[in-house]
């Protein structure tokens, strides 16, 4: 299975998703500059963390006009898997792929730590190997990552099953308590909490690896049915 | 347009204009005899900033000379943008640490920003990629409105910056003080990774080569902010706002990676960060240390307003901007990569062999001066040097214990006391994770980071008790030394080498240059007996406000290697059952200890004793036990003493202690006696551990209950509390504290 990571200009979790995949993963995977338009080749498209064009404006409302997005708008409605964490849930969020925005935490700092986060739901291909209701340790690293949305949105995100997961004590003033959301066609998932972080033991927690190794068995098992 | 209208070079003469600038008149007749004629204003706005304590280290190099800066592993020592140091695999680990103390006091937030900015380009200019940022902090007390904003602004500009530029901040130290009330001290510390072949230096060789200006346009910011560190703070410093930068992390991002992208292309002969004195020190400092010279025009420097001055260009030290030196007709090379950044980019000279820095604007010569004046031949001087009265007054004081009524409740305090206190409020902040190499992250004794593509690690720590130091600088600048090393220790490294910050008040009083020149006696002897030499750093003097000096303050930074990493180890208590050992004896030394200043809101008497023997020895078999894995945690016993520091062995576990101790409780409990630390060992491993281990007295064991438990010898309570409550007290102090000023 071949991996996308995007990189913008700002970007800085990229080498952390990177070596994810390739030491963690054991998987193919590259960069893709922002500057280029085609995604062909690719089975899953990552979009890392960071501070994409400094976070000027808005956190990701410049990136979201870099010609690769184009691709990726393409890719999303093919029905690849899209992965958005962090800075690349935002910018997931103002390509209008996923609903929503995401606004500065309620105690107005930045916020690094280990936390709980619960998998609310585990039928999803990036979740699948996680039991419903687990708890998993995953950090956070972010200055604006309260999840925000109309009451109509909360409603229909509830109702269709696509809040993946939500945090087991509220650090950042997110609606609901919402960690990650998924689209409704189920391909793209957008998170706050960095799961490229915990996939090594040494660093403190490998609870992050089963996202990327469902993406692996999701597409395992579509390809094996295809063949 | 006109220009606006400089001062003739008569009127600089007469009217003794170079003065504002910072050139005395020995100095300003010193420039004219090295030119032959008088300069032109902006030829004395170059000398006074190249001349300048933080460019020329005029004050500082006699005592500079001190430091021993060689060792077998030593790269690059001082002289460079940063030291390098050899780790084995074909990699080394580059480091510096810098202030910013001045910028911080007058505007915090983008004064700590673009410290942290400023210390990152000195290390991707070596050609090393940074992995980490470290700090060291030290404000006033912190009860007053003014302090708590320096405090909250400072550590968000160390975030913004940080975080945006994506380095993880992974260590630091924040100490609080009454001294450092208006002048506080906000140090910044990088450590880089790079492979042998990629090493690169500022310098401009080969006559003919392009001098390539990359990165952010020149702006009227920080005109003279070298000028502006090397005075003493006042009422008037308000208004030198405009001498302190703007940083756009961002930017230095983009940067950073065209640097790293260049580096790697043989077109490259030199580059340096245009930091200090911005266009001018990198210029002048380039072509001095390859012995040629450089010629620039200034109409292609970009500019980000219009009818900027020489003088203002060659003074701004706008941010993120970088100087090359490219092979001539190659030039395009480089200009792909900085293109792909979409980052600004133009020959704005070239190398010469007459050893002149020469500019040209607008078809004139605005300046000549020989490299070698600027950048080598700066005035030094050898100050006068006093020893202060309080000196004599304090060696005479005796040794004595306080009283105290209770020992919970000293222990309690003692936690609470912001020094000692949690800092999860401001690493919360940083992000100490981006890159995921943080194995050990903010809080335990160094913070750790594994080496990719080894199975090596590299400890990092920056420490410096400033209140010995003032009581006793050659005593004192050895346990500055001695307890980084003890840090880097216990999380499983050999210590490598240091870079410091030395931070002092005005060295033109001497008594101040007194406190310089002993803690550097001291330091020195400790970096020879450790063997861990100094390979840079950074001077900052005349921290002073309204003529109130800060306690002398050399920040050590120190980086560690630690050969395999199943050696990291942190200072937690690991199981129950574990048994707790202390290793070093207690005296009665309460000079300068937290205990006496909360008691008595006084630092004096006699700084702790060290015996730099003892401590080699005792940090060799330690490490020896650490390497060998029979030691489960290792921690420093340092500020608030032995029950301090097994709280924070415990605190943060869901573990508790059941220790038995013996002899005079307050001393025992509190003394902040040297060369001492807290370990706890499996009990398979005990006999191996007490075989070298002679001098380590075994104090208890690990419980899982919960409690922090201390009898005395005939099993009499001296301190029995849930570890909760303590935790609580320890994490709660310094938000409380932010807490009552919104009230």
């Amino acid at each position: 299975m071949k991996y996308a990571v995007i990189v913008f200009p700002g970007s800085n979790c990229d080498v952390d998703m990177y070596h994810a995949i390739c030491d963690e993963l054991g998987e193919e995977v590259e960069y893709v500059w922002h500057t280029k338009s085609s995604l062909a080749g690719f089975d899953a498209i990552l979009l890392p963390g960071g501070f994409t064009f400094g976070d000027y404006l808005r956190c990701g409302a410049i990136a979201r006009f870099s010609p690769i997005m184009q691709a990726i708008i393409e890719a999303a409605k093919a029905g690849k898997p899209i992965l958005g964490v962090c800075n690349g849930f935002q910018i997931l969020v103002e390509a209008g792929l996923l609903p929503g925005a995401l606004v500065r935490n309620k105690n107005l700092k930045f916020i690094c730590r280990h936390i709980n986060l619960i998998v609310k739901n585990n039928q999803t291909l990036f979740t699948s190997l996680y039991k419903k209701g687990e708890v998993i340790d995953i950090p956070i690293a972010h200055g604006e990552g309260s999840y925000y949305c109309d009451e109509e949105t909360l409603k229909s995100l509830q109702e269709n099953n696509q809040i993946v997961f939500s945090y087991d004590s509220n650090p950042n003033g997110s609606v609901d308590n919402i960690a990650g959301i998924i689209n409704e066609q189920g391909n793209v998932l957008g998170m706050m909490p960095h799961p490229e972080r915990a996939v090594d033991a040494l660093l403190g927690s490998a609870d992050g690896l089963k996202i990327f190794q469902s993406i692996l068995a999701n597409w395992r098992d579509t390809h094996a049915a295809n063949a | 347009m006109p220009q606006t209208h400089e001062p003739t070079p008569q009127q600089i003469k007469e009217q003794q204009l170079y003065r504002e600038m910072g050139l005395s008149d020995e100095e300003f007749a010193k420039v004219e005899e090295i030119l032959g004629r008088m300069p032109n204003y902006t030829e004395t706005g170059i000398f006074a900033v190249m001349w300048s304590e933080h460019c020329s280290y005029k004050n500082s190099k006699p005592v500079l000379r001190k430091f021993p800066t060689s060792g077998s592993r030593v790269l690059q020592g001082p002289g460079e943008g940063a030291g390098i140091v050899d780790i084995g695999d074909k990699k080394a680990v580059v480091f510096k640490i810098e202030s910013h103390n001045h910028p911080s006091a007058i505007e915090p937030y983008q004064g700590a920003a673009t410290g942290v900015g400023g210390i990152i380009r000195d290390i991707f200019s070596m050609g090393a990629r940074p992995i980490a940022m470290l700090n060291s902090l030290r404000f006033g007390e912190l009860d007053t409105s003014r302090t708590k904003y320096l405090f909250e602004e400072v550590v968000a500009g160390i975030a913004g910056y940080g975080n945006c530029i994506g380095i993880p901040t992974v260590a630091g130290e924040v100490q609080f003080d009454a001294c450092y009330e208006g002048n506080p001290l906000v140090n910044a510390m990088c450590v880089g990774i790079i492979d042998h072949k990629d090493i690169k230096k500022g310098q401009a060789k080969g006559v003919g080569n392009s001098v390539i200006y990359v990165g952010a346009s020149t702006g009227k910011d920080g005109i003279h902010g070298a000028t502006f560190a090397s005075e003493e703070l006042s009422e008037a410093s308000e208004e030198k706002r405009p001498a302190v930068q703007v940083g756009d992390p961002f930017m230095e991002k983009l940067l950073l990676e065209a640097c790293l992208e260049i580096i790697q292309s043989d077109a490259l002969v030199g580059i340096q960060d245009m930091g200090a004195a911005g266009l001018t020190s990198s210029s002048a400092e380039m072509a001095s240390k390859a012995g040629m010279g450089i010629e620039m025009n200034l109409d292609q420097v970009p500019q980000r307003e219009p009818n900027m001055t020489p003088y203002e260009m060659m003074l701004s030290e706008s941010q993120e901007r970088m100087l090359l030196v490219v092979q001539k007709g190659r030039e395009e090379e480089i200009f792909a990569i900085t293109q792909k950044y979409d980052l600004e980019a133009s020959v704005v000279g070239t190398v010469t062999e007459d050893k002149m820095l020469r500019l040209f604007f607008k078809g004139e010569v605005a300046a000549e001066i020989p490299v070698d004046a600027l950048a080598e031949e700066a005035p030094v001087y050898n100050k006068p040097s006093k020893e202060p009265d309080y000196f004599a007054k304090f060696r005479q004081m005796e040794n004595v214990e306080p009283e105290v009524e209770s020992l919970e409740e000293t222990l309690l305090h003692l936690l609470e006391q912001t020094t000692i206190a949690s800092k999860e409020w401001v690493y919360d902040q940083y992000d100490y994770q981006v890159r995921t190499n943080t194995v050990v992250c903010p809080g335990s004794d160094a913070a750790v980071l594994r080496v990719r593509g080894t199975h090596k690690a590299l400890a990092m720590t920056t420490d410096c008790n400033s209140r010995y130091i003032y009581l006793d600088p050659v005593e004192g600048g050895k346990i500055a030394v001695a307890e980084a090393a003890r840090n880097i220790v216990c999380s499983g490294g050999q210590p490598l080498a240091i870079t410091d910050c030395l931070n002092y008040g005005n060295p033109e009083k001497p008594e101040i240059f007194w406190q310089l020149e002993k803690s550097a006696d001291g330091i020195s002897e400790a970096c020879r007996v450790l063997e861990t030499p100094v390979i840079g750093g950074n001077v900052s003097l005349y921290n002073e406000t309204n003529g109130e000096a800060v306690y002398p303050t050399p920040v050590i930074g120190m980086v560690g290697l630690i050969e395999d990493l199943s050696h990291i180890t942190t200072q937690y208590f690991k199981k129950a059952g574990d048994l707790i050992y202390v290793i070093g004896g207690t005296k009665t030394e309460f000079g300068g200890s937290e205990l006496q200043k909360m008691l008595t809101g006084k630092i004096e008497g006699k700084a702790p004793a060290i015996d730099l023997t003892v401590e080699k020895d005792r940090q060799r078999r330690l490490l020896r036990m650490i390497q060998a894995g029979w030691v489960a945690s290792a921690h420093d016993v340092s500020e608030g003493g032995l029950s301090c520091a097994l709280a924070e062995c415990v605190m943060g576990t869901n573990l508790g202690l059941d220790v038995q101790l013996s002899g005079s409780m307050v001393t025992t409990l509190f003394s902040e006696s040297q060369s001492r630390f807290v370990v706890s060992v499996k009990p398979e491993n005990q006999a191996a551990f007490e075989v070298t281990m002679t001098d380590a007295l075994q104090i208890g064991q690990v419980t899982d209950d919960g409690q922090y438990q201390i009898t005395g010898q005939s099993n009499e309570k001296w301190i029995q509390l849930p570890v909760s409550e303590l935790t609580r007290r320890w994490k709660g102090a310094i938000p409380k504290c932010l807490q009552k000023s919104k009230a």
